[in-house]
């Protein structure tokens, strides 16, 4: 099964001081490709990733790089083939970014580890292809997060490893850092045909960087599949255990759960121009009604999540003059009404017509009404 | 950027070039320092005579009584402030060094059982006797303070509790010696205060034999030390066996200080304040450079201050071990106020 994999686990028990934390683990990843780890936190996405780099002695099974079982292969030998991005902290005392860069040139140094020029051109290479080159001659104690990331990927990068094991990069990183980091791992990928094994925490990353998902949780591999087989949204509920609130494979978002209670206002939605005031609402507590909403629509799911009554058609159907006369009467009511509509036109002429009724019911509202920034 | 960087990267070149002329220049300052000033002072002239010429009338003074003292301060600084190195780099702690740690006390207290053991049964203790006891000594306090490093995380525990491993070594060295024959006690408490006086040749020979090979085989590994200098994880990534490095430089700085403190006693601050001090003057933590610099200027150091121990209250000798306390004390107290303002642990 294993014939194309470049590293594979077999069969191997992983956990500390001899005490099995998750048994019989098969994973492996091809060049060229990438494996992502999700799962909850304490689940053992960093244990699993620590055995499978000879950090942690295995319990049991066979770890495999490149044909030969690593438990034999000497360290160096393993250090010119895979890099690491760790979590660990980095000490790096008095070294500049440049000088943490060059360490991964280590494996391919003499005796003394004097860089020869191919080598600094390698690690400037490097530099370069994280973005790195504005700060590489600052020191590494003074760059921020982020920066040091860029480092040390840049650092696994001038190792020339054929793979590259990642425990949650992308951890302390704002969105900016975070897209360019995958970029350029998937870049490494495509280009230099690298194998990649990454944990991440960001469901909604890892559903687009990856070519296969590994759902670590409940002590075992729970899955191990193609992303659109692993971010179903009941899956992720249960393999997260989100007990209150939802996810939505579509938008790799999480959703808080709805406010219960009886609807203090009807929200007139669709294509999207519901979302942003349905969350508001959920904010501020209010329990709301929403509608009426086709099931392919974009505010669906969302008001789905966070209404505490929601009207809705199913995909794809118009709402007929019957649903539009049961939500005015819904509408009614409730005795307050929001429309987020910004247009009418054939397919929600049915909003239309609520819209309309609310105006001469007289309760229609603006949103700031219930969120409490009348000044907004 | 290319430009600022070549620039850059001359610059630290220039300052590696001098910051090594200029400790060679102080060691041999030191040392010709050392030859002349005495009770008895000499001339440079007078210094060649002793030197060169076995018939001189210095011969005695030069050879045996300024040569003999100069040597071992060289090759016994070197070592102290190696072993301190090694031992900074070891618990990745910048104030870890064998005084600091209780490793010197610990050899101290296995030295003086066994001196005491063989002085007493009218056996002569000889230099490998000393080395191989003072290492025993040397390597239990560090087996004491290897278990506390893996209870405690924080630098300042694991340093208060090598403090006390040290008190509580001394105080029963000092036990040991009150029960020690009367004329034993005179030449043994000189020696447990720390001095390079009691020094004879055919000891240098054997200091030498060791600390020399020990210096080499430390520098072979600066391409490691630099490696676990970034932490294990990432050494054992770049292709280093962590266990038998782990081994190495226990032995290795194990073997220095009770080197030192098998044929001089304990020295304090040494180990401490000279890698702070040459990590300043290079501005590198880089092992390729730092085991040189330490070693050279660890000697510097020790000359420098066996010369005022020797010269300062003439004829009364201080120990070596207050002089070193005096300059390399303030050191410490600076590189802990530095790693507060940083913001460190």
């Amino acid at each position: 099964m294993n014939g194309t994999y470049y590293i594979s686990a077999e069969r191997m028990t992983v956990g500390y001081d001899g005490k099995p934390l998750i048994e019989n683990i098969s994973i492996g990843v091809r060049r060229g490709e990438i494996l992502t780890l999700i799962g909850p936190n304490g689940s053992g996405k960093s244990t699993i990733l620590k055995s499978m780099i000879k950090q942690l002695r295995l319990i049991a099974g066979t770890v495999v790089l490149d044909g030969k079982d690593m438990a034999g292969l000497r360290e160096r030998d393993i250090a010119k083939k895979l890099a690491i991005v760790m979590t660990d902290r980095i000490r790096g005392e008095l070294m500049t970014c440049w000088d943490i860069a060059a360490t991964g040139r280590y494996p391919y140094t003499g005796r003394l580890g004097i860089l020869s020029k191919e080598d600094k051109a390698i690690v400037d290479e490097a530099i370069e292809t994280v973005h790195a080159k504005d700060f590489a001659d600052r020191p590494f104690s003074a760059i921020s997060d982020g920066q040091r990331q860029r480092i040390l990927l840049a650092r696994a990068i001038a190792q020339q490893p054929e793979i590259i094991v990642l425990d949650e990069p992308t951890s302390f990183l704002d969105v900016k850092h975070k897209l360019e980091l995958l970029d350029i791992l998937k870049h490494m990928v495509r280009e230099k045909q690298v194998a990649v094994i990454v944990s991440l925490h960001e469901l909604d990353l890892a559903e687009k960087i990856s070519d296969r998902v590994v759902c670590v949780a409940h002590n075992r591999i729970d899955r191990c599949d193609t992303p659109e087989n692993i971010f179903r949204d009941d899956y992720i509920r249960s393999l997260y255990g989100i007990e209150n609130g939802s996810f939505h494979t579509l938008f790799g978002s999480v959703e808080l759960p709805a406010v219960s209670g009886a609807p203090q206002v009807f929200v007139i939605g669709g294509g999207g121009s519901g979302i942003p005031v349905y969350r508001a609402l959920q904010r501020a507590g209010v329990p709301f009604a929403a509608g009426v909403v086709a099931e392919s629509d974009l505010d669906y799911p969302v008001a789905k999540a966070l209404a505490s009554e929601l009207l809705s058609v199913p995909a794809f159907s118009v709402p007929s003059e019957s649903d539009a006369r049961t939500a005015a009467d819904r509408m009614r009511a409730i005795g307050r009404a929001i429309c987020t509509v910004p247009a009418f036109g054939e397919t929600n002429a049915a909003n239309e017509k609520l819209y309309e009724a609310a105006k001469a019911a007289g309760i229609l509202v603006s949103a700031d009404a219930f969120i409490g920034r009348a000044d907004a | 950027m290319e430009e600022k960087r070549k620039t850059e990267r001359n610059a630290s070149g220039t300052r590696l070039w001098l910051g090594f002329a200029l400790l060679l220049l102080a060691l041999l300052g030191f040392a010709v320092w050392n030859i002349v000033a005495g009770s008895t002072a000499l001339s440079i002239r007078e210094v060649f005579d002793g030197l060169l010429n076995p018939s001189s009338p210095h011969r005695v003074i030069v050879m045996d009584v300024r040569m003999v003292r100069i040597l071992p301060a060289i090759l016994l600084g070197g070592a102290l402030a190696l072993s301190g190195f090694l031992l900074q780099t070891f618990f990745n702690n910048p104030i870890a060094g064998p005084f600091i740690l209780g490793i010197s006390s610990g050899a101290k207290l296995v030295l003086s059982v066994t001196m005491i053991g063989f002085l007493s049964r009218g056996i002569a203790v000889g230099s490998v006797t000393l080395i191989l006891s003072s290492f025993v000594g040397a390597m239990l306090s560090m087996g004491f303070v290897l278990a506390i490093s893996y209870q405690v995380k924080r630098m300042s525990m694991l340093i208060i509790c090598g403090v006390m491993i040290g008190y509580i070594c001394s105080a029963i060295t000092e036990f040991v010696i009150r029960f020690a024959d009367d004329s034993n006690i005179v030449k043994l408490h000189d020696w447990a205060m720390g001095s390079f006086a009691s020094i004879r040749w055919d000891n240098i020979i054997v200091i030498a034999a060791v600390v020399l090979p020990a210096l080499v085989i430390t520098f072979l590994m600066s391409k490691p030390i630099g490696a676990y200098q970034l932490g294990e994880t990432y050494a054992q990534n770049m292709g280093v066996n962590i266990k038998a490095f782990r081994v190495a430089l226990i032995l290795l700085s194990g073997v220095l200080s009770a080197c030192v403190t098998a044929f001089a006693g304990p020295i304090s601050f040494v180990g401490v304040a000279v890698p702070h001090l040459m990590r300043r003057l290079f501005k590198t933590a880089k092992p390729i450079v730092m085991i040189p610099a330490c070693f050279l200027s660890g000697a510097v150091f020790c000359l420098f201050c066996d010369l005022i121990a020797r010269t300062a209250f003439a004829p009364n000798e201080l120990s070596i071990s207050s002089v070193t306390a005096v300059f390399g004390a303030p050191v410490v107290i600076l590189v802990m106020l530095k790693r507060q303002k940083e913001g460190g642990r």
